[in-house]
């Protein structure tokens, strides 16, 4: 199983034994991140799963579709390069050790 | 394969919306899926059902209608919504155009001007201190800001509520109330036909952005007003009623409402949790495109299947303390909004409104008290309050 690391705006680390095939988003609300709110349920519509993604990951990630670059200009807390919705990342085994930061808020 | 236990309730009937949740409970333990032999339709409650028919677009579908009647078998009673009542991969694209229309950075350009209106709205509820908090607010505030971000025009708006009760009720089976509305309905479809086109939309506002958009080629010409409609049809009614669950939540729960006058931020969620303890949108039709098979059990092509939405919020096998209004629950799941592609579009639009209201509240109320009874108003699908008398004191 991969394991993801999620770092909080306070710089605390929480590592987390996700499932292959779910999303981030999905990892991060089922062990209770509270920094991922995921109104809409993982239908690309909301941008408030907002993540920084550690910038050696980035490369490896599926190319984001303009639907979720759009969604991005929207996010409550800064829009940086490495920005991404955590619910368009989709886990397969090579994400073991991924690396995400988590912004101060989503509304 | 397992046998589907047959029920005589009906789902649609003013003794069953008077008090629906007793009956969703039946529903819900009968098993995963039901027969409701007075509408010859099948049924799913729990949560995990629900959310799997939402989620196979294609098996469950939307363009044979969301409602008990089969297009398939007869014909709408208004021209076939191009978005509700479609499927993908026809639906892909003109959800796209919602979606694009009714965005998160549209709704950063719109949140200064919904707060200043949910504010001034409390401030003259304030003064005058005891009103009816369904006309005077949850009707009042959408109102007073959704609208005017459509582009509509000032006159004619009376008929925006009967519309959306209309379209709702007609959602429902051949009773009296799906008959009435349509009956009473020419000259508010007349109203909304005629605000759907460009000419009667404002500049700026959500209805002319859709039609902004068959210029570049993403709908047609002819398409635009059809999506117009779509919002003209679920986008006050539901938010009314959202709005009202949320103000009767917080008027019947005192403790809920010390808890989001200590801490405003909680307003959305609070907000977020009254569409899950409420569900506005109580239910929803599909039609199954071939044989299928839900929880053991064995269903047709062409069956309408009924999703209890409102049932699926409170199913003890997905939430703890479903009947509890917990402001700071994790409500991320609940299907108050639906789930999947269709997934309500305005959602964004909702939760603005929402927040606005109970944020204003909470920081300039002091105490809501019920002062009257409330009297509930009966929809085939909506659920929500004619009438909730109160009195509010300032901070």
């Amino acid at each position: 199983m991969p394991s993801i690391n999620f770092i909080h705006p306070d710089n605390r680390s929480e590592r987390i034994e996700a499932t292959i095939g779910d999303s981030v988003m999905q990892v991060a609300t089922a062990h209770g991140i509270d920094e991922i709110v995921a109104e809409c349920g993982g239908n690309a519509m909301c941008a408030t799963c907002h993540v920084y993604v550690d910038e050696g990951w980035l490369p490896r990630l599926a190319a984001m579709s303009e639907e979720e670059n759009e969604l991005l200009d929207g996010v409550a807390a800064e829009r940086r390069p490495n920005s991404r919705l955590s619910c368009q990342i989709k886990l397969t085994p090579e994400f073991d050790g991924l690396v995400v930061r988590l912004p101060d808020r989503q509304i | 394969m397992t046998e589907i236990p047959s029920l005589d309730l009906d789902p649609f009937s003013i003794e069953f919306f008077d008090n629906p949740h007793p009956v969703h409970e039946v529903l819900r333990e009968a098993g995963p899926v039901v027969r409701l032999a007075k509408w010859n339709i099948y049924g799913v409650a729990r949560y995990a059902e629900v959310h799997a028919v939402l989620n196979d677009p294609i098996a469950f579908c939307s363009s044979r209608g969301v409602g008990l009647s089969d297009f398939a078998k007869e014909p709408p009673w208004r021209p076939q919504s191009i978005i509700l009542e479609a499927d993908p991969p026809e639906h892909t694209r003109t959800r796209a155009v919602l979606n694009r229309v009714l965005s998160p950075s549209v709704m950063k350009q719109l949140r200064s001007s919904f707060v200043a209106a949910a504010e001034a709205r409390v401030d003259a509820l304030l003064a005058k201190g005891s009103f009816d908090a369904i006309a005077d607010l949850a009707e009042a505030y959408p109102l007073s800001v959704f609208p005017d971000a459509l582009g509509l025009k000032p006159e004619g708006r009376e008929n925006l509520l009967p519309y959306a009760g209309l379209v709702f009720n007609a959602f429902g089976p051949p009773n009296q109330l799906r008959q009435d509305a349509i009956a009473r309905s020419a000259p508010h479809q007349a109203y909304v036909a005629e605000q759907c086109q460009r000419e009667n939309l404002a500049p700026g506002g959500f209805g002319a952005c859709i039609h902004a958009q068959a210029d570049s080629g993403d709908i047609t010409a002819a398409e635009a007003p059809l999506l117009v409609r779509s919002l003209l049809s679920a986008g006050l009614d539901t938010t009314v009623n959202g709005i009202g669950a949320a103000v009767y939540c917080l008027a019947r729960f005192p403790d809920q409402w010390a808890r989001l006058r200590n801490d405003p931020t909680l307003a959305r969620n609070a907000f977020e949790e009254a569409v899950r303890f409420e569900s506005p949108v109580q239910t929803f039709f599909r039609t199954t495109t071939r044989d299928v098979e839900i929880g053991g059990a064995r269903i047709g092509e062409g069956e309408k299947i009924l999703m209890f939405l409102a049932a699926a919020n409170r199913d003890p096998r997905r939430w703890d303390n479903p009947d509890q209004y917990d402001i700071t629950r994790r409500t991320s799941g609940h299907v108050g909004y639906g789930s999947g592609v269709h997934m309500c579009v305005g959602q964004l639009v909702a939760r603005l409104e929402g927040e606005s209201v109970l944020t204003a509240l909470a920081k300039r109320v002091a105490s809501i008290k019920i002062t009257g009874p409330a009297t509930r108003r009966f929809n085939n699908t909506l659920r929500g309050l004619e009438s909730l008398p109160i009195t509010i004191k300032a901070a």
